[in-house]
């Protein structure tokens, strides 16, 4: 890793590859990731997602290729990296016959801190985690939102540089979700942490990362942020109910210049534009030009449930 | 949340970082006392059994104080196959050791921390037996220091017995293995003189007793009681508890070792 990347990147892998069984569950990905970002990783299950962090957390050996935290090696300065690093894996490790201020006192034993530091810090952890007399009490009675609080937490008990997250809102309620958004939103900002977390939820992404990777199959197919992924996807998109559809419309609609594709299911019809907002009149006009009657138009940007299709051909079910 | 900024994480060092995982393991114990009270009943029991139904028997054998006699085996019996093993593999599933990993904590006190605590805990444990003996009118030839090393010796035999739960913990992450290491216990404490010392046992059951470790520890703990400081038994008895150790030991940490191996 050259001298300036380390001086930028918060972290940078090239050609990391996993693989498991002959199979390879990542695949030659190459990530560079500034310090102060925060970088989605969007994929449904099994597309790499947990494997790539696994590696970069230390957790893992990459089959080849390598990555760097703040300029450390995972694979020849593992020790320097869990030094730079906060984790919340996917489900919520915790010891659940401890006390929640128990374990936050033991993460800080183990990551050095004394005295002073430590009373400081649980004091600003338990505002943090904002469980009230809860982190007096066992873990085994907090809440699923609550464990996730008190994990992430957890993972921040050192200050690291570089916090990782593996589907910190997998499985919470909304309210819960929005906590945790908020939260990461404020750590990201108040304190410049670079934060590297995976989802299958579009809107977390969309919500909440300056940049995104888009991996499926352990590759990674694209990547930007959520306005440039979009912009892939090029058109918006137009969805019209129509009273009585007729072929000549759709005859119609694609002799125009603005419009890219039409897909029809029954009597509504689909149709990908450039530009719908100045366009639409013309769409109007020709589909209504024969008699036909517009029961129902809406028109949407791509989201970036359009631009996962478009590059991996799945659709994420993430989303409720 | 300002002041997080002087916070400055470091390897808290290997002291520390056993201290930290021994004191873990401590303070989960009170608060799993379904993992321990079978550890103070059944040395009890059996020692209530045996002495009530062979202490008659055992005086055509050459032996005047059968009580004395059984409480090394009650000791026994409550101090073999106790460990953390239990709590270890649950923190293998719930993830809690990969967080552990993923600290700067040294490898080898996951283990030796866990360890730690079991010592403290087996010595707890043979206390009450101890005491059980003073009640029923057990004297120790050896007095008060030679209780001290009693308990020593005990605690050191259950220290190196931990070895084996620990090792099929790491290597199977499985709680049922964890469960069946139990097994363990019946040879080493049944193959022995349990309840009547060697001359009397014959066939192969006086084999198994003679190359059975428990068999010296045994000895070497009666001779506390009873004899007096008698150096050859008690070398003998702590032999024993080395070979068992270094076995069980070297078992545990290879599997530590291939359990935090990056995969």
């Amino acid at each position: 890793m050259s001298l300036n990347s380390s001086e930028t990147l918060a972290i940078k892998s090239v050609n990391l590859t996993k693989i498991y069984g002959g199979k390879k569950a990542v695949n030659g990905v190459s990530l560079s990731i500034k310090k102060g970002e925060i970088y989605g990783f969007l994929g449904p299950n099994g597309a790499g997602k947990s494997t790539i962090i696994r590696m970069l957390v230390t957790l893992s050996e990459p089959s080849s290729g390598d990555a760097w935290i703040l300029g450390s090696s995972v694979t020849k300065q593992e020790g320097d990296v869990r030094l730079k690093i906060g984790v919340a894996l996917q489900d919520a490790a915790l010891d659940e016959s401890q006390k929640g201020i128990e374990l936050l006192r033991l993460q800080a034993n183990l990551y050095g801190l004394r005295g002073k530091d430590v009373t400081q810090r649980l004091e600003d952890l338990t505002k943090l985690v904002d469980i009230g007399d809860a982190i007096n009490k066992p873990i085994k009675t907090y809440s699923g939102g609550m464990k996730r609080r008190l994990d992430l937490a957890a993972a921040l008990v050192h200050n690291p540089k570089v916090l990782f997250l593996d589907e910190p809102t997998t499985g919470l309620d909304p309210v819960s979700r929005s906590r945790v958004w908020d939260e990461i939103r404020r750590l990201n900002k108040d304190l410049g942490m670079t934060i590297f977390l995976t989802t299958q939820y579009l809107e977390e992404a969309d919500q909440l990362c300056d940049r995104v990777g888009i991996i499926a199959g352990g590759l990674l197919k694209a990547e930007g942020t959520p306005k440039e992924l979009k912009a892939l996807v090029g058109n918006d998109i137009v969805t019209v109910s129509v009273s009585s559809l007729k072929e000549s419309i759709n005859a119609r609609l694609k002799a125009m210049k603005s419009v890219k594709k039409v897909e029809q299911e029954k009597s509504t019809l689909k149709v990908y534009m450039k530009e719908a907002s100045k366009n639409i009149g013309e769409l109007v006009e020709a589909i209504t030009s024969d008699g036909s009657t517009i029961l129902e138009l809406s028109i949407r940007i791509p989201s970036l449930d359009d631009v996962f299709l478009q590059v991996t051909g799945l659709r994420l079910k993430g989303d409720e | 949340m300002s002041e997080q900024v002087s916070i400055q994480a470091r390897p808290a060092g290997f002291f520390r970082d056993l201290t930290t995982v021994a004191g873990r393991a401590l303070r989960a114990i009170p608060r799993e006392p379904e993992s321990i009270i079978p550890a103070l009943i059944i040395p009890l029991f059996f020692f209530a059994v045996n002495t009530g139904s062979l202490s008659k028997v055992s005086s055509f054998t050459g032996i005047t104080d059968y009580k004395a006699f059984q409480i090394p085996v009650a000791i026994v019996f409550a101090v073999t196959g106790i460990s953390r093993a239990s709590a270890l593999v649950t923190d293998i599933k719930s993830g809690y050791f990969d967080r552990l990993l993923m600290t700067p904590i040294s490898r080898v006190a996951l283990l030796l921390g866990l360890m730690i605590a079991d010592f403290a805990l087996v010595i707890a444990l043979s206390i009450p037996v101890l005491i059980l003996g003073l009640i029923v009118g057990v004297d120790f030839a050896t007095g008060f220091v030679g209780m001290l090393a009693f308990l020593l010796m005990s605690g050191l035999w259950g220290l190196a017995f931990t070895g084996f739960p620990y090792a099929i913990a790491l290597k199977t992450g499985n709680p049922a293995a964890v469960n069946s290491s139990f097994l363990l216990f019946f040879p080493f404490s049944f193959l022995t003189t349990s309840f009547l010392p060697k001359e009397a046992l014959s066939g192969w059951l006086a084999t198994a007793a003679k190359y059975n470790p428990v068999t010296y520890l045994l000895d070497g703990l009666r001779a506390i009681i009873t004899t007096g400081w008698e150096w050859s038994s008690i070398t003998k008895a702590l032999m024993a508890i080395v070979i068992i150790m270094s076995i069980s030991f070297t078992l545990a940490f290879v599997a530590l070792k291939g359990r935090v191996r990056r995969k």
